[in-house]
């Protein structure tokens, strides 16, 4: 019998999922008895062609991270759709949107000209060059992919079976996942393929959270000498792990820095940032109106904080429109 | 989400506000309001909820999402929590909640929590009446609906608590 046909692809990421797939070490040997790999541009040389020349659904799946934001990663997420029997969104960016999807909290005029404008940081373009998707050479027309007015997360743009969160999705559970899909052992369709309960549930530090309010200032983890053993909240240090999924064995908090809410919400939670902002802002031990606001005002970047991996798969998707009289 | 009119910049804007009221205050401040016959603009849908401390932040986004352009909260006045502290710890909540939405494009105003006890009918109203002339003059909240892949229904919310 052949082995079960799997793909890799990127769209707007960093590659630090396709390091994660690197970081498999020793048990990518396993994946590899279990399945052949068939497109992987990132690492081999395959082309759209060969994408292209596969049946449709002649994948038996394809493991697609990055969000969505360019033609070309639109044309593409497509072509996986169809050669694949299973879709799998792979990494924060292409579960909830992750870091590029922050680009939502601006317009694309913006974006160009923080980018490109002159003067602009550190950019020097007198001649106020941007990019065009169609520049005329003396060889031909030389066409680049535009980008789109907003990100979006893998399901946004076209229908996903199974969701590997984390930035990178641990490896635990990409081994865990390929067994599965091959073995055929798997939960419902469009189920995070990890464990579904928050990241404080199996913490480490768990016993030392207080139980009453108990936050009288936010504090930023360069301006403290970070206890290794107490909870991060207890520290005055943000810490998205009440609303995160667990998964991660808790490869941030080893590390003595808090969970920044990369394996996206549990199942029934619908935004991430709104639980996890319920969840810290109600620890503030205060009831005065000013002392609370001077609290909060320690927080100086709550949609960067808490939407820090889902802009796009929050319940407003991008930031508002200006208001028609110009307000807002 | 088809039952939402579209904004006609000819036409006269009337704002939608979807209310949480407490059920111990706000709540019965709203009842006194209606059975003393006070007259007030009709523009609010009231929700009410056990507790300002039950009001999950995704309530106020769902609602915006749905189609609201402003969203108010009533509760009891501090001290006068039914459950203790509940206002106070909805107080924590919006305060931090109003500094993500300004970052996501939607105006403070738009989000409004107030202390209003049984007996403030009158407080309503004017609450009421001031937040309505206070989004007139915003305008309607321009959100971009939430894409998905074409074919698949979805009218871009989740119910909360259905799972994903």
């Amino acid at each position: 019998m052949s082995k079960p046909k799997v793909g890799f692809y990127w769209c707007a990421s960093c590659g630090g999922c396709e390091e994660a797939v690197v970081d498999l070490a020793e048990a990518v040997l396993d994946v590899v008895a279990l399945v052949d790999i068939v497109f992987w541009p990132c690492a081999m040389d395959f082309k759209r062609e060969d994408l292209e020349a596969m049946a449709d659904g002649e994948m038996a799946a394809c493991f697609l991270n990055g969000a969505i934001r360019s033609s070309e990663q639109r044309e593409m997420a497509e072509l996986c759709r169809q050669k694949s029997g299973l879709l799998v969104a792979f990494g924060s960016c292409s579960h909830t949107g992750g870091i590029p999807g922050l680009a939502n909290l601006y317009t694309l005029e913006s974006i160009f000209d923080s980018s490109y404008g002159d003067g602009v940081f550190s950019n020097v373009n007198p001649g106020n060059v941007r990019p065009q998707p169609r520049t005329e050479v003396p060889e031909g027309v030389a066409e680049l992919p535009t980008l789109d007015r907003e990100v979006k997360a893998l399901n946004q743009f076209v229908p996903v079976d199974y969701y590997l969160p984390g930035c990178p999705p641990p490896v635990k559970l990409i081994v865990e996942a390929v067994t599965a899909i091959v073995k055929g052992e798997l939960p419902p369709k469009g189920t995070v393929l990890a464990p579904d309960k928050a990241l404080c549930n199996d913490c480490p530090r768990i016993d030392s959270k207080p139980d009453d309010p108990f936050i009288k200032e936010f504090k930023r983890p360069h301006e403290v000498l970070i206890d290794p053993e107490k909870c991060f909240l207890a520290q005055g240090l943000l810490c998205m792990g009440p609303a995160t999924r667990c998964g991660c064995d808790h490869a941030c908090i080893e590390g003595n820095m808090p969970c920044t809410g990369c394996l996206g919400p549990v199942s029934h939670v619908r935004d991430q940032g709104a639980a996890a902002l319920s969840a810290i802002a109600s620890l503030v031990a205060s009831n005065d109106a000013r002392e609370i606001s001077g609290v909060m005002d320690r927080i100086p970047d709550p949609a960067g904080t808490f939407y820090r991996y889902g802009v796009p798969s929050s319940m407003l998707f991008k930031s508002a429109r200006p208001d028609a009289s110009g307000g807002a | 989400m088809s039952d939402v009119t579209p904004y006609d910049a000819g036409e006269t804007f009337e704002p939608r506000i979807v209310s949480f009221f407490c059920n111990w205050c706000t709540y019965t401040a709203s009842d006194l309001a209606g059975v003393s016959r006070m007259q007030y603009a009709p523009n609010t849908r009231v929700i009410r909820i056990m507790c300002s401390g039950r009001l999950d932040p995704q309530f106020v986004l769902a609602a915006f999402r749905g189609g609201a352009d402003g969203v108010l909260v009533g509760g009891c006045h501090p001290g006068d929590c039914h459950y203790q502290e509940g206002n106070y710890k909805c107080l924590r909540r919006l305060e931090l909640l109003k500094r993500l939405l300004v970052q996501m494009g939607i105006a403070p105003e738009r989000l409004r929590l107030e202390w209003i006890s049984a007996s403030e009918g009158d407080v309503l109203r004017d609450v009421t009446n001031e937040m309505v002339e206070q989004l007139r003059r915003l305008g309607p909240l321009n959100l971009d609906p939430i894409p998905h892949p074409e074919g698949l229904e979805h009218d871009g919310v989740e119910p909360i608590g259905a799972g994903v």
